[in-house]
């Protein structure tokens, strides 16, 4: 594994994961004891990591959904799911290498699964666009979702954007059209769906992976209309205000699940997913289980009659006088 | 064809002096001084050189459906403020001004009417009200009045016109999206028709929904179309956005729209295409608009 990146409000951890690392590496050469140290040290972590990550503010979970050592997509297809294939393609333009998909197994039964995908270097983002996929991405995805339904194999989503790419060859090639599109078809798939923000959910380019029976988020994730920063550009109309809009705009999974716009969460290991990326999948492998296990038996019409309904009461309004 | 090419009644440079402003109005395009009047009759589009400048909401029920026939779906639903929302405002202050502004309460007027005698649910988008921001009751209203064109069976047309989402609404703003479009997928699967209408400006997530979905995607003249701000992708790709960019011609060069459609011959035009989705037999002749209403 390459340096582990931190972010601030890590580094009383990360000193004490270095000073672990070093008591071992002393150990191994000298050949002493020093398991009496370490558990003292590994019980000062696990409660700084408690300490740290029980109470994260909006705007320091932003960070944690956007940490570099966050498992990506690919990452959950090798660790949560068997038997992967990857398909390429939209068919029509090229390959967007921003959205990744194609059958997997989820504890043997085969499933579609779909999400964006960032790079972990700068050449790999190069090639990822930083996971903001351009029209032939989604339409890429469509055309994967159709493949499902052909096949009546359950889809499975997992949404990790900063949002669609603002370009010209993405506007020149539709960019609007291609997330409408996903929209309307995601919401008549013949097909139980289960959506699952992994990371950051910006924006239409998040929701048009993002019709679903069932839509989940990791602990730490975010979803929102427009990002933090953007937000505190037009509202605020500055940037440094990115802490306020980011608690303003109640984008967390608490607060969504509060506000009935997700149905679940997927819990995280104490340090956030790139912690332990083992222990988030095997969580997010449980939870598919279970929503998938209560949508499969539904008949077709029930399923979507739901999902209608569902849709149907999100936002709030009143009658006036 | 009257209408279409009047006598032209040019100003004197010596008359315009004289003229109060609330008389008058000057072509943002071409320079020519037009008497609103004038102008009105005319839909707002300059009669010198075609520019179309904005119609009010109001105006595009004039325009489109038949005189007295319209009659407005749930006109009382106001916003509310579901995340207690407050940036250098609060949100319910935001709303208020701007609901005290407006007639009819929130960023989209709905309702049913006839269009040469055809029975239509349509809905205006607003663009003075918060800039035609989509919130809850924009998605709410939106979808009953697709789910009343289902239940009727009668097509649905949507005359967009908005700067993106309602950020103050945040995560709710987004769902309308979602919202919309489930109920354009139920159209779709029954066989009724959906016209998306694209006047100036129609951006962000009104783009990326129900503008573009429609059975047939028509755009007024040199409107701003486009899925992000081009403000946004300048920062972002850091070039000049070439010229045309992001205009109801350029997304017709691109393939996004059927047609682009004068507003004064927008009514006849709709009815013809409504006409061949319906199954109609053709209309022997245009019935014209008549901005009398
Ligand atoms: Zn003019």
């Amino acid at each position: 594994m390459a340096t582990v990146a931190h972010l601030d409000f890590e580094r009383a951890i990360a000193e004490v994961e270095e000073q672990i690392g070093n008591l071992r590496d002393m150990a191994r050469e000298r050949g002493l004891d020093v398991s009496s140290e370490l558990r003292s040290l590994e019980r000062k972590l696990h409660g700084l990591k408690q300490d740290t990550f029980r109470n994260l503010s909006p705007i320091e979970r932003v960070q944690v959904a956007r940490h570099p050592r966050r498992p990506y997509t690919l990452d959950y297809l090798q660790l949560a799911f068997t038997d992967f294939v990857e398909l390429h393609g939209d068919r029509q333009f090229r390959d967007d290498a921003s959205i990744v998909g194609g059958w997997a197994r989820l504890e043997g039964e085969s499933v579609m699964v779909i999400g964006q995908q960032k790079g972990r270097d700068m050449k790999e983002n190069l090639n990822r666009n930083f996971g903001m996929p351009h029209p032939e991405g989604y339409r890429k995805a469509l055309r994967l979702m159709k493949l499902a339904e052909k096949f009546k194999r359950p889809l499975v989503t997992l949404i990790d954007t900063p949002g669609a790419y603002p370009g010209i060859g993405a506007e020149e090639r539709g960019q609007g059209e291609a997330i409408a599109r996903n929209l309307r078809e995601m919401a008549a798939l013949t097909i139980p769906s289960v959506a699952v923000i992994i990371g950051e959910g910006g924006s239409g380019g998040a929701l048009a992976l993002g019709v679903a029976d069932r839509v989940l988020m990791l602990e730490n994730g975010i979803y929102s209309v427009i990002s933090p920063e953007g937000c505190a550009a037009i509202l605020w109309k500055s940037g440094n205000e990115r802490e306020k809009a980011a608690t303003a705009m109640k984008i967390t999974a608490e607060d969504l699940k509060g506000l009935g716009v997700i149905d679940d969460i997927v819990p995280e290991p104490t340090g956030g997913a790139h912690s332990d990326w083992e222990e988030t999948a095997g969580a997010l492998r449980d939870a598919l289980v279970r929503h998938l296990g209560e949508l499969t038996p539904l008949p077709v019409e029930e399923l979507r009659r739901r999902r209608w309904a569902k849709y149907m009461a999100m936002g709030e309004w009143r009658t006036a006088r | 064809m009257a209408w279409f090419r009047k006598p032209k009644t040019r100003l004197q440079a010596t008359d315009r002096r004289d003229l109060p402003g609330d008389v008058w109005e000057k072509c943002p395009s071409c320079g020519e001084i037009i008497y609103r009047e004038k102008l009105k009759e005319n839909w707002n589009v300059c009669p010198e050189c075609g520019h179309h400048m904005r119609l009010p909401a109001t105006g595009y029920i004039g325009l489109l459906l038949d005189d007295g026939s319209f009659r407005e779906y749930d006109r009382a639903l106001r916003s509310g403020d579901p995340l207690g929302f407050t940036d250098l405002k609060p949100y319910r202050e935001r709303l208020a001004a701007a609901e005290r502004k407006s007639a009819h309460g929130e960023a989209v007027i709905t309702g049913e009417g006839t269009m040469d005698g055809i029975p239509v649910c349509l809905g205006v988008m607003d663009f003075s009200f918060i800039g035609g921001s989509m919130g809850s009751v924009v998605g709410e209203k939106l979808a009953r009045a697709g789910l009343r064109a289902l239940e009727k069976r009668a097509p649905l047309l949507i005359v967009c016109a908005s700067g993106g989402a309602r950020m103050m609404e945040g995560i709710f703003s987004l769902m309308q999206m979602a919202k919309t479009s489930a109920v354009l997928a139920q159209l779709a699967e029954e066989g009724i028709p959906y016209v998306a209408i694209l006047t100036d400006p129609t951006t962000g997530g009104v783009t990326a929904s129900y503008a573009m979905l429609g059975d047939v995607n028509l755009a007024e003249p040199g409107a701003l179309i486009g899925f992000a701000g081009p403000r946004v992708i300048e920062q972002t790709i850091k070039q000049e956005l070439p010229e045309g960019f992001q205009t109801s011609e350029f997304l017709l060069e691109h393939g996004m729209l059927d047609q682009i459609v004068d507003r004064r011959r927008m009514k006849p035009d709709i009815v013809q295409l409504l006409r061949h989705m319906l199954g109609l037999p053709a209309p022997d002749e245009f019935a014209l608009p008549s901005p009398a209403a």
